[in-house]
């Protein structure tokens, strides 16, 4: 039955790439070219390497190395200072008091509006790019986590008080795992608002990646090439979130057998 | 051991403790008894120096309590939300023994051994949400009894689980008191429970709480959850506290005061 089910969920899409085809073929506008082209330009392009390197050609790396590279350089960056900071102002009320303000401004600003002031302040290329991520994925992370530390259950800090665990061992053993599950949350949105951002910033501020590409082939008139880009694009955002759920569904077993049980 | 002397505690205006006065000696279970909303949780908060008490003295072995004392364990009634999800039976028993000086190997087995007296032997890989909720709670138990407490408070230990297990968690707590020499305080809605467990039973008044009565439940150490309760003087004791509980006097239970010495 499940297998049906599945079936039958997904039956639209070969449907929906067949119309695709079939109106393109028949409207032949150069903006939209039929998938079968655009997948061919693909494979051209990044996937007719050799089987030792997993197809991927040399285009492939120069396109996907330095994105990815961007983009779980600032993800990752940006989960070690989102979760810090976020545990610390989590577990103190005042100093959550005191920065709730701030972040609420600063989660209203659109990141992409201050990547001309980060390349103002930084260098071209990796700086601005990083920092335009960063700046753009913490709010989530961060705001989960201090959602996260404040809501350990009262009866938990209790029985690490009257236990005397050390402060270490408080925030290893108690408040960090009690707050993973919503932290995972955010560095799941996180993740995807990532891949959004790095695009952005290879745009503005990028002389290479899938980003500069998407622009460079935007710009040439290759519209197979630039819509290679934009598939690859979700395809990749796609493939992220499964990992990323693969991973948050093994470290968070016991949470998902808690709430199951309770 | 324990000494509490005139416990005095307000929320706001309400005037929940208004004087509470009682002591527990060195290995003895006393029960504590009382209407819901006495104060019980508050008491034993006092205690555990999770709250401080508006007025009054709390020590224990000579201490004043002001904060939470070194040597003290507890187990609460909400088992699920004492013990920690993410990790294992083992882990959870094991984890607070690291401030005892104990290496990773040592803690590992104090814990299987508190496991064992606990019937959970084989149960240390386990997580707390792979166990029914009788053995949750006697990994809550197995927790204290690792760390060696020289007080061990108990919150309506036995509250959220079926009677089956109930008398059989009882059991196991007068077992390990016997065996270890603990010294428990243990706090319950339950009238009969607190005869049966209980070297003592303090009752509680309704608040402002003052101690109604301190009985010495002399029925001896080696209890039986059949015999012990059709004993007579079983039956007696649990009428009076229950009286008690209810608002009422010491009544006729005077003349039988071979089984019951009103303090």
């Amino acid at each position: 039955m499940k297998v049906i089910a599945a079936l039958g969920r997904l039956w639209l899409v070969p449907v929906v790439l067949v119309a695709w085809e079939v109106v393109t073929r028949a409207a032949e506008q150069p903006f939209f070219p039929p998938p079968s082209a655009v997948l061919a330009r693909m494979h051209e392009m990044w996937f007719s390497g050799p089987p030792s390197r997993l197809l991927l050609t040399d285009g492939a790396l120069a396109d996907l190395g330095p994105s990815m590279a961007r983009l779980f350089s600032g993800w990752l960056l940006t989960a070690v200072i989102g979760v810090a900071a976020g545990i610390a102002i989590g577990c103190s009320p005042r100093l959550s008091d005191y920065v709730n303000p701030l972040i609420q401004f600063g989660r209203a600003v659109p990141p992409p509006l201050l990547v001309p002031f980060f390349l103002a302040l930084l260098k071209l290329g990796t700086p601005a790019q990083l920092a335009t991520i960063v700046f753009g994925v913490i709010w989530p992370i961060l705001l989960n986590t201090i959602d996260g530390a404040r809501t350990v259950d009262r009866q938990h800090l209790e029985t690490a008080r009257i236990f005397g665990l050390s402060a270490a061992q408080r925030l290893w053993r108690v408040i960090l795992p009690s707050a993973l599950p919503k932290i995972f949350a955010g560095l799941r949105l996180a993740l995807s608002l990532a891949l959004i951002l790095m695009v952005i910033a290879e745009i503005f501020a990028g002389t290479d990646g899938i980003g500069y590409r998407l622009l460079y082939t935007q710009r040439s008139y290759l519209y197979p090439d630039m819509w290679g880009c934009i598939v690859l694009l979700g395809v990749l955002g796609y493939l992220l979130n499964s990992a990323f759920l693969l991973v948050e569904r093994r470290v968070l077993a016991w949470h998902r057998g808690a709430r199951q049980t309770t | 051991m324990l000494k509490i002397t005139d416990l005095v505690h307000s929320y706001g205006p309400h005037r929940v403790l208004g004087g509470v006065s009682l002591s527990v000696a060195e290995g003895e279970l006393v029960s504590v008894v009382g209407p819901s909303g006495c104060g019980k949780s508050t008491l034993l908060r006092s205690v555990a120096g999770l709250i401080r008490p508006s007025g009054g003295r709390i020590t224990l072995g000579g201490q004043p309590v002001e904060r939470t004392p070194d040597d003290l364990a507890i187990v609460f009634q909400d088992y699920s939300r004492s013990l920690f999800p993410w990790m294992s039976a083992a882990n959870n028993v094991a984890l607070p023994l690291r401030r005892k000086g104990l290496d990773r190997k040592q803690r590992r087995e104090a814990a299987m051994a508190a496991l064992d007296q606990v019937g959970l032997a084989d149960a240390g890989n386990k997580y707390p949400w792979e166990m029914s909720g009788g053995m949750q709670q006697r990994v809550s138990i197995a927790r204290a009894l690792a760390y060696r407490p020289s007080l061990l408070l108990m919150d309506e230990p036995f509250g959220s689980v079926d009677a089956q297990t109930r008398e059989d968690l009882e059991d196991l707590v007068l077992n390990v008191c016997a065996h270890h020499g603990m010294t428990i305080l243990l706090i319950t809605h339950d009238i009969d429970e607190s005869v049966y467990v209980g070297d003592r039973v303090v009752v509680l008044t309704k608040s402002p709480t003052v101690v109604a009565a301190d009985l010495v439940i002399d029925l001896g150490r080696i209890r039986d959850q059949i015999a012990t309760r059709q004993l007579d003087a079983f039956v007696r004791l649990r009428a009076e506290v229950g009286r008690l509980v209810r608002g009422g006097g010491t009544g006729h239970t005077t003349e039988s005061t071979s089984v019951l010495e009103k303090k």
